[in-house]
Formats: structure tokens, C-alpha cells, sequence
């Protein structure tokens, strides 16, 4: 019988390797006894559950696929999973690792001298030190070509101006992977917490994402060594790339958001009695859930070949944008559709489709809005750009 | 010191159980298995020992059980077990803890340095019996003390004293080793294995010993024989006694004798 519980309809299961499996295992079970207990309290006060952070390094889920510095070297597909099973949970808490995994681990080691990964890479897998990335500015996201903030050259330093804003764990982090325009085009450059010049202020008020911390940077005449600087980032295409990696695991995470809702929805629909019968005996509802488990089938296979081309080196950016979009999507529309199955209880931080549905509303747009990767897409198909 | 922890592969306990239409047993396709949890506190105590003391040479984990029960022996050795001892051979009945405790026994025998401990779960969620442990010390002629809550080893780790709790007390154990002991949930609260020691765990040894050399005793394959399984009855309706406390408690005497008939 096809599993329509976990959902695993196409038995996707038998296509992982005993690896894969036994990571996404250990994952789940983390999520079960130490994130879903506490999730809905810190959705609710908005706040960052940081003793997880230890926790999910001890567990290897920081920079799981980079093979040095203690960590677990694990292929793409394995880090998918990771992002799905921690998503099942909390996109803030996936946001969390995805920022400290692919926004600050992957540069440093690939664009990193050895002093700097020496140093970083072990406290960043550990937790001792936590990363941020900042690319994004108050005008503009989107196109972060037109950044504003820039960084002079001062003798064997730099002086770099500006700010940043919607940035994931910006006032806990104790590097920040800044990107900055210079003479010689962008570079990225590690900002130590304690810098001269540099403020960080929370961004209060979010509707979404509010189990992980949102800040903005502030850059006032900083002085950054040039020993601080990425020696072999070069252009926009190195944020870009960074982009690829987080994009990559968010289309893996938003499935997991997208089974916690489904599960819920359909256990609700089979105990909920209305007009004499369990909800899930009528036609329009179970219309409804087999649509959902249609998407999210359809979501599970486009990832996992997704994965499989990343683990060959095959991997195109272009379809990495075609399922962040196609796999947010899903998941958002499952987060609200599911909420309202759910009725009235539905709008409580109870049940999880209303957090997660509020939370998915971050996801779509950052990492590239959904108009963002419709558009790369469009540009694949046809050779132009039309942003 | 030489600890052996013995931990069986067993469903999930937030699992849904779908038993067979003939009731003849469980239905396996897709069921989540886990290493048991009562027998994660016997590794996890193992692996605690080590830390603390010195003089833990090694750690070996022992699970019988079919090719995918490799995945439970796994998880030990990604705790921290140093080597694996699958018994793997479809002889080996799950559901008679008599026979696996003969087999189990048979395999501990073959290991030439000899464990000083023996450490499992007071018993195994899946078929709560708890028969398990307290056989195998009977065949390989050790003590054992059942549902350990507290343990102090000593220091030359030719003795230990435990703790366990008994009907509104608690029983103090003295005891010479070797000997085995079950774990009660509490005594410590076992690790998640980490994914780089998942990773590494791949390169532990693992000895797989299968009916060519274990023997599977005839007489004991009647010692529990398994009849069938069925799902738990579904819940009757509740009923809610609604009002003054003081009309609560009539009615509901009422109803305890009229209607349930039961004083
Ligand atoms: C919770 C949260 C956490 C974040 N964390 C980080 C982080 O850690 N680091 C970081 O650098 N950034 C981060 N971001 C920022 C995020 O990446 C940006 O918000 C995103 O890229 C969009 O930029 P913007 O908000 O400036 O919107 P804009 O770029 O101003 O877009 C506004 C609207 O215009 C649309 N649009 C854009 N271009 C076109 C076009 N050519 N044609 C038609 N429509 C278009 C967009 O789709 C959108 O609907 C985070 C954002 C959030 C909400």
C-alpha cells in the first residue's frame, strides 16, 4: 500500500541510500524530541531557540557536506534531507542552518584563505561562533547588482560604508559575510562582531519567521584588514553561488513544511465529525488532500533528481530556481489550505499550518522571490533577461 | 573492562501498527524501525563508562535480527560501541526471547577475551516481555539485577552496586561482575548519534554469525509459541456527567449500577 501517512506515496524511501536514510532518521527524531516541543512558544514570544544551535552542531547538521573540520561529509541529497526533516519542524530553525551552512560555511571554504578557515570553519560547525550572510540592502533586494555599500581601499585595509537589512541572524553572529562594492567590482569580506563602526539593530515586528532573528547591519567607516577579505571571491557570482547552495536546500525544506501540514490536516479531516460523517468522507475534502499529496509527491521527486544531479556535478542554477519556486509554492498553498480545514482552530499557534503558512511567506521571497526564479527560468527558456 | 550491549531493532513507537489480515503478525511494509529505546540507555551507560573510567577497553554491540537490523547496530557504534556482532539468520525467531537468549548466549561464549558487563533494556517495547535479559544470565551462569536505576562501578571494576526501585522503596544491589544488567528508563538519557559518527561508523568492524554457527535449541521453540496478534479494541464511547458535584457523583452511581451494572 502506498504510504499516504508520512506521505511517502511514490515510495520515495526505496530510492535513498542506507545513508540518506539513517541521516534523515536521526534528523526527524532531533525534530520530534527537541524542536517541535518548544517551536510553538518561541513562534509565539518570537524568539530564537539559540540553545538549538548547540544542539544541531553536536548533532554534525552545521556544514554537514564540507569534509574537513569535523564535519560529517555528507552528499547533496543527505543535505536535502537534513533541510527537510529541520523544516517539518521550523523554517526559522531550517533558516538557521541554511544561513550557517550555505551563506557562511560554503564561501569561507571555498573562497577562503587557510588562516581564515583555520579559524572559522571548526567554531562554525561547533556553534561557537555564529555566521551570518549580507547581501541584501534596504533598497532593493532583487537586484543586488545596484548595492550600495562600498569598500575603499586604505593602505592594507579597507573602509567600508553602508548597510544591510533582512538579515538572518545578524545580531547573534559573530562573523558577518559581507558583500560590498569596491573599485575593482563586489567582494566579500568577514566582519568580526566587535568592529569599530559596526551596529546591528533587530528587525521587531515580523509576522513571519519568528522563531529566528531578522536584523539589520550597519557599516560606519569600518576598518576590515585585507586579511578579512575573501581572497578569491570575485563579482556578483560568488553571493550568487552561495545563493545556489541555501535556494537548493530551501526547495528540500519547503517539503517538509508541506508534510507537517498535510499530516495534520488529514488527521483533523478524519476525526472532525460534520453532518454526521468524518470530514474526510466527503468529496471536496478529499479532493483537497489528494491535491495536496499530489504537490507534495510531485515536490519529493523534483527534489530528490535535483540532489542526484547536484551529487554528479550536472547541477544548473536555473533548476534550482525551477524548484524553490515550484516546492515554496506548494508548500504555501498546503500551509493555507490546510489551515482552513482545520477551521477555526486552524488560526491557532496549536496547529502548525497557521505558523507555517506565516512562515513560508518569508521563504517565498527571500533567496530570490518567486518572480525572481520565474524570470531565470524565462531567461533559460528564451536567452533574454527581462528583469 | 570489556562491556557487550545488546540492543534489538523494534518498531517505532509513534509508528502506526497495521496488523495482517490473518493476524499473524504485524505489517512490516514501510514501518519505521528503531533501535529500542530502553536498549539506547544500555549503550549509552556503556559509552558513559568509558568516559568516565579508564580502564573500558572496549565496547562490542550485539543485535540478532534480519539484514536491516544492521541499521540498530549502526546507531551503537555511531554512540560510541567500538565493534558489531549481528546474528543474522531467519532461524533465529524474534518473538521467542528464550531461544534469542540461548543463541545470544551461544555467540557471548565464542568471544574469546569474555565481557566483564552485559548491559540491555529491561525489556524491548515490541513485545514487552523483559524474559530477554534475565535469560541470558541464566544461560551463561552470571547474576543479574533487572530495571537498574542507579549504578556505581567500582574502582578496581571487579564489583558494582546498584540501585533499583522496588514496590515504595528503593533496593540497593551489591554484586561481583560479570554480570548482566537491564536498564530502567532514567538511569541516563542516551545521545543522538551525530552524523560524522554515522558516517564512521561505517568502518567498525561488524562479526556476523548466522545458524552455521549458532545452534537454535528444538526444545525451545515451544518455550513461547506465537498465537496471533490483533488490534486493541476500539475505545467505547465516553460518557460526561454534567452539573452540581453533588448530582455528578448520583448520577454517576447511578449509571455505574444501572447502566454499566458494576456495583
Ligand atoms: C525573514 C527574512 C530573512 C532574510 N534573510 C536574509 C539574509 O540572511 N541575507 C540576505 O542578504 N537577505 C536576506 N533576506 C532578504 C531577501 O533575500 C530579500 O527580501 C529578497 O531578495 C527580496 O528583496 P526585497 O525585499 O528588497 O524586495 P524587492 O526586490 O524590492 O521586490 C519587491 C517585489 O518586486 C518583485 N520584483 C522584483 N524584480 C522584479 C521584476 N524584474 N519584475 C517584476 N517584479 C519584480 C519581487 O518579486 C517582489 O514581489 C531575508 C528576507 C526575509 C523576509
Amino acid at each position: 500500500m502506498p504510504n499516504t501517512q508520512s506521505p511517502d506515496f511514490f515510495d520515495i524511501n526505496s530510492l535513498l541510500s542506507e545513508d540518506e536514510r539513517q541521516v534523515r532518521d536521526t534528523v526527524a527524531r532531533f525534530v520530534d524530541d527537541r524542536v517541535l516541543p518548544i517551536i510553538s512558544d518561541c513562534f509565539e514570544n518570537e524568539k530564537f531557540p539559540m540553545e538549538l544551535a548547540t544542539e544541531m552542531a553536536e548533532l554534525g547538521l552545521l556544514g554537514p557536506t564540507i569534509q574537513d573540520f569535523g564535519c560529517a561529509g555528507l552528499n547533496q541529497v543527505a543535505y536535502g534531507l537534513i533541510m527537510q526533516e529541520l523544516e517539518q519542524g521550523d523554517s526559522g530553525v531550517r533558516s538557521f542552518a541554511s544561513v550557517q551552512s550555505s551563506l557562511v560555511m560554503y564561501p569561507i571554504n571555498r573562497w577562503g584563505s587557510d588562516e581564515q578557515k583555520q579559524r572559522w570553519m571548526p567554531a562554525l560547525a561547533k556553534a561557537e561562533a555564529i555566521g551570518c550572510f549580507g547581501l541584501t540592502e534596504p533598497d532593493g533586494g532583487s537586484d543586488p547588482g545596484t548595492m550600495k555599500t562600498i569598500a575603499k581601499k586604505d593602505g592594507n585595509d579597507w573602509i567600508l560604508n553602508g548597510a544591510k537589512m533582512w538579515i538572518t541572524n545578524g545580531s547573534i553572529a559573530d562573523v558577518s559575510v559581507v558583500w560590498a562594492n569596491t573599485d575593482q567590482g563586489i567582494r566579500g569580506f568577514l566582519v568580526e562582531k566587535d568592529t569599530k563602526g559596526y551596529t546591528t539593530r533587530d528587525i521587531p515586528h515580523k509576522f513571519s519567521l519568528r522563531a529566528s532573528i531578522t536584523s539589520e547591519l550597519f557599516f560606519d567607516n569600518c576598518r576590515i584588514p585585507d586579511t578579512n577579505r575573501l581572497p578569491t571571491a570575485e563579482g556578483l557570482s560568488s553571493p550568487l553561488s552561495c545563493l545556489t547552495q541555501a535556494r537548493f536546500g530551501i526547495a528540500w525544506g519547503a517539503i517538509g513544511a508541506a508534510m507537517a501540514c498535510y499530516r495534520e490536516a488529514s488527521e483533523f479531516a478524519s476525526e472532525r465529525i460534520l453532518f454526521g460523517k468524518p470530514l474526510s468522507h466527503k468529496q471536496q475534502v478529499q479532493v483537497r488532500l489528494a491535491d495536496m499529496l499530489r504537490r507534495i509527491t510531485t515536490g519529493q521527486l523534483l527534489a530528490l533528481q535535483l540532489g542526484r544531479l547536484k551529487d554528479e556535478g550536472r547541477i544548473h542554477h536555473s533548476q534550482v530556481s525551477l524548484a524553490k519556486w515550484n516546492n515554496v509554492r506548494m508548500a504555501l498553498d498546503i500551509a493555507r489550505d490546510a489551515r482552513d480545514l482545520l477551521g477555526a482552530g486552524g488560526i491557532s499557534v496549536e496547529c502548525c499550518p497557521i505558523r507555517h503558512a506565516m512562515n513560508l511567506e518569508s521563504v517565498i521571497t527571500y533567496e530570490g522571490t518567486e518572480t525572481i526564479h520565474q524570470l531565470i527560468v524565462g531567461r533559460e527558456i528564451t536567452g533574454v533577461a527581462a528583469f | 573492562m570489556r562491556i557487550l550491549t545488546i540492543v534489538k531493532q523494534v518498531p517505532d513507537s509513534n509508528a502506526t501498527i497495521k496488523v495482517k489480515p490473518d493476524e499473524s503478525g504485524i505489517d512490516s511494509a514501510g514501518l519505521k524501525l528503531v533501535p529500542d529505546p530502553f536498549d539506547e540507555f544500555g549503550i549509552e551507560l556503556a559509552v558513559q563508562l568509558r568516559e568516565k573510567r579508564g580502564d573500558v577497553e572496549e565496547i562490542v554491540a550485539l543485535t540478532v535480527g534480519p539484514d536491516k537490523a544492521a541499521e540498530a547496530l549502526r546507531v551503537a557504534l555511531a554512540m560510541g560501541a567500538d565493534k558489531g556482532m549481528h546474528l543474522n539468520d531467519g532461524a533465529f525467531d524474534l518473538t521467542n526471547e528464550l531461544l534469542l537468549a540461548s543463541i545470544v548466549a551461544q555467540a557471548i561464549k565464542r568471544d574469546e577475551a569474555g565481557f566483564d558487563l552485559l548491559l540491555c533494556g529491561k525489556y524491548n517495547i515490541d513485545l514487552d516481555s523483559g524474559a530477554f535479559g534475565p535469560a541470558l544470565a541464566e544461560y551463561l551462569d552470571i547474576p543479574h539485577v533487572g530495571a537498574v536505576t542507579g549504578l556505581d562501578v567500582s574502582e578496581d571494576g571487579k564489583s558494582f552496586e546498584a540501585r533499583r526501585r522496588i514496590e515504595g522503596a528503593e533496593e540497593v544491589v551489591e554484586c561481583g561482575l560479570p554480570a548482566l544488567l537491564t536498564i530502567e528508563k532514567g538511569l541516563v538519557e542516551p545521545r543522538y548519534p551525530s552524523l560524522p559518527n554515522l558516517m564512521k561508523a561505517k568502518k567498525k568492524p561488524v562479526d556476523v554469525l548466522t545458524s552455521a554457527e549458532l545452534q537454535t535449541d528444538e526444545s525451545l521453540q515451544v518455550a513461547t509459541q506465537f498465537q496471533s496478534v490483533a488490534p486493541p479494541a476500539p475505545k467505547p464511547d465516553c460518557k460526561f456527567v454534567e452539573g452540581e458535584p453533588e448530582d455528578m457523583v448520583k448520577e454517576l452511581v447511578r449509571l455505574l449500577r444501572e447502566e454499566a451494572k458494576v456495583v
